[in-house]
């Protein structure tokens, strides 16, 4: 298993190696001059020129993306144009409140869109599983950052029973976490459904109903645990769908997270501070995802089975 | 479909399977609504030129006129430059239908490329190409776009740009796995024993084979498309203004949404409508074309 771990751990690196080629070829593109970026703009051109030779921009793009990643893989990412301070404290100062809202999106999304899914398969066709299957579509075509608007209209503007911006308190994370999980939620309840569904229609299912079991025990004792594997992955693909929606969420709410940290630099050309913070959501999402595929094999004992039968036959090959 | 190539009446066959697909669309009565909701939206972006003015309808300001609640004159209102919503809303749609229709044509073409290629011929080409989508995939979607608009800016071109990017990878991935499954039927093996070229066994064989999935792909797609252009214009990295994209109208019609909620309600219905016909007409077809898949 560690094996494994370690395998996927390190083909992430070729993956982020890419993302950082990618977007320091994008930013190459962009027009504007870091140094006159940094100096402002009543430096003379003397000074920007200097600045330039310093910092080796007027270096070859190969030799300066190579400089970036020697650095980088000793822990330094540079320093932000805009604030001379390093990236990576910039980035640990923002993420902890990204990480907030998504964590509490999720927990959203899987708490209220698992057990509506599971309701609406099992009664399929009632009253419940319609209005579970049209608020499931509803969801996932609203506009996250509209509903977040909707939200702060009704909540904050009209009722005030929430703050409508900043992060200071857990009460500021309400809206944006609950405008983040509409979508992922809407997923959840589609897929729980459908795999739900699914699962209920086998044989064994039936065995159980026909040796007397409550329909209780049939849906949580032999049903869900089948049905609950696919909609673990994607709970996991949501996560990076998670990171995308906060750069427009934390727009709408005015909260100072990692998206903001992205959208600002992206408007900003600070290249330093783009690529670490994108590359740190990479990460991230890699992360999860390794994690989402590790208690895969721990949840399904036919998946742990083939991986220990495979481990075994390696071991008495070598 | 490939039944269809041996009979002696082949396209016959051909054209009643389509039919078949239709006839199963044509009851599932939630896909048909998002048919005739989507049917109106392309109705009404296609007659926008008709009676609509973009120069002195859409972006001229008429401060006179500013914030003018629903009227019987202004149905929807007027913005705070005075613009007749209305006459944006209906300009919007064009906006949104062309991004979303380029970015899906250029991603399913260029993704499907990739996809067809890298499965077909497998080994170290697949294995570049998709190591390569890999990088792309790890992105979330929105911040590939994000970077690649603020490298080359706001504006209807790279948006368009920076969204097929982004989708490029999903295609080339869907594209792939169905050329796998089928690249070892008996038909490929058939062609290819009569020497047909590798290109046209591609094109001819497999691609009219693997097309059902490509199709829900792309309209579930546009719809997230759709959403995603109507995001980036909103945080100001996307349609600019005075163009009147959804989004971006949601964007200017933030100040104003405390004494004029019609303002804010509008855009986002309309933004919700055109991906919900899309995410119900993409429903639709998976299930038409697939009849096993369906609950």
């Amino acid at each position: 298993m560690l094996k494994y771990i370690g395998k996927r751990v390190l083909l992430m690196i070729p993956v982020v190696l890419g993302i950082s080629f990618i977007l320091f070829t994008i930013m190459e593109f962009s027009p504007g001059d870091p140094a006159r970026i940094i100096l402002g703009d009543y430096a003379t051109q003397e000074q920007v020129d200097e600045l330039r030779e310093e910092m080796g921009l007027n270096d070859a793009f190969l030799v300066r993306y190579g400089r970036y990643v020697l650095n980088a893989a000793q822990g330094d990412f540079g320093k932000s144009y805009r604030s001379n301070s390093p990236v990576v404290g910039e980035i640990a100062a923002r993420f902890p409140v990204t990480l907030k809202i998504s964590l509490m999106a999720i927990m959203i999304a899987v708490l209220i869109g698992i057990p509506v899914g599971i309701i609406s398969a099992v009664k399929q066709y009632s009253f419940a599983d319609i209005l579970s299957t049209m608020a499931a579509l509803l969801f996932t075509s609203i506009p996250a950052f509209w509903l977040g608007l909707l939200l702060i209209m009704f909540l904050s503007v009209q009722h005030h029973i929430l703050p409508s911006v900043g992060s200071d308190t857990w009460k500021h994370l309400i809206m944006p976490s609950l405008s983040l999980a509409a979508a992922q939620m809407a997923t959840i309840i589609r897929m729980t459904r459908s795999t739900m569904l699914e699962v209920i229609r086998q044989d064994y299912i039936r065995t159980a109903k026909a040796k007397g079991a409550s329909s209780r025990r049939v849906v949580f004792h032999h049903a869900i645990k089948n049905a609950l594997l696919p909609v673990i992955t994607t709970v996991g693909l949501s996560v990076s769908n998670l990171l995308g929606g906060a750069l427009i969420i934390e727009n709408v709410f005015g909260i100072s997270g990692l998206g903001t940290v992205m959208v600002n630099s992206v408007k900003s050309k600070d290249t330093p501070l783009l690529l670490g913070s994108v590359m740190f959501a990479a990460v991230v999402a890699g992360f999860v995802n390794l994690g989402v595929d590790v208690l895969y094999t721990y949840v399904d004992p036919r998946i742990k089975a083939q991986f220990v039968k495979k481990t075994k036959r390696q071991g008495a090959g070598t | 479909m490939t039944e269809g190539k041996r009979l002696p009446q082949g396209k016959v066959k051909k054209r009643s399977q389509l039919k078949e697909i239709w006839l199963r669309f044509r009851k599932n009565k939630l896909a048909m609504f998002g048919l005739i909701l989507f049917l109106a939206l392309v109705l009404m972006a296609l007659s926008a030129g008709f009676f609509l003015d973009y120069d002195t309808d859409v972006v001229k300001m008429n401060m006179k006129d500013r914030l003018l609640s629903p009227n019987a004159q202004h149905w929807f209102g007027t913005d705070h430059y005075g613009r007749d919503v209305l006459a944006r809303i209906v300009w919007g749609s064009r906006i949104s239908l062309v991004v979303g229709l380029y970015t899906v044509g250029i991603a399913m073409t260029v993704g499907g490329a990739i996809g067809a290629v890298s499965g077909y011929f497998g080994g170290t080409v697949d294995m570049v190409l998709m190591r390569i989508m890999d990088i792309f995939l790890a992105l979330p979607g929105t911040i590939l776009a994000v970077a690649i608009v603020g490298a080359l800016g706001p504006g209807l071109f790279n948006v368009l740009l920076a969204m097929s990017m982004c989708r490029i990878p999903q295609f080339a991935r869907i594209v792939r796995s169905s050329v796998i499954s089928l690249r070892g039927q008996e038909f490929v093996e058939a062609a290819k024993a009569c020497g047909t070229k590798n290109s046209r066994i591609i094109m001819r064989h497999i691609m009219p084979n693997a097309i059902g999935p490509l199709v829900v792909q792309a309209t579930l797609n546009m719809a997230t498309t759709i959403l995603g252009v109507a995001g980036l214009s909103f945080i100001g990295l996307g349609i600019e203004p005075p163009m009147p994209e959804w989004g971006s109208m949601l964007s200017e019609a933030r100040d104003q949404m405390w004494y004029h909620p019609y303002l804010m309600w509008i855009p986002g219905i309309f933004i919700m409508l055109a991906v919900l016909s899309l995410n119900l007409i993409g429903d639709g077809l998976r299930d038409a074309l697939d009849p096993r898949m369906k609950n």
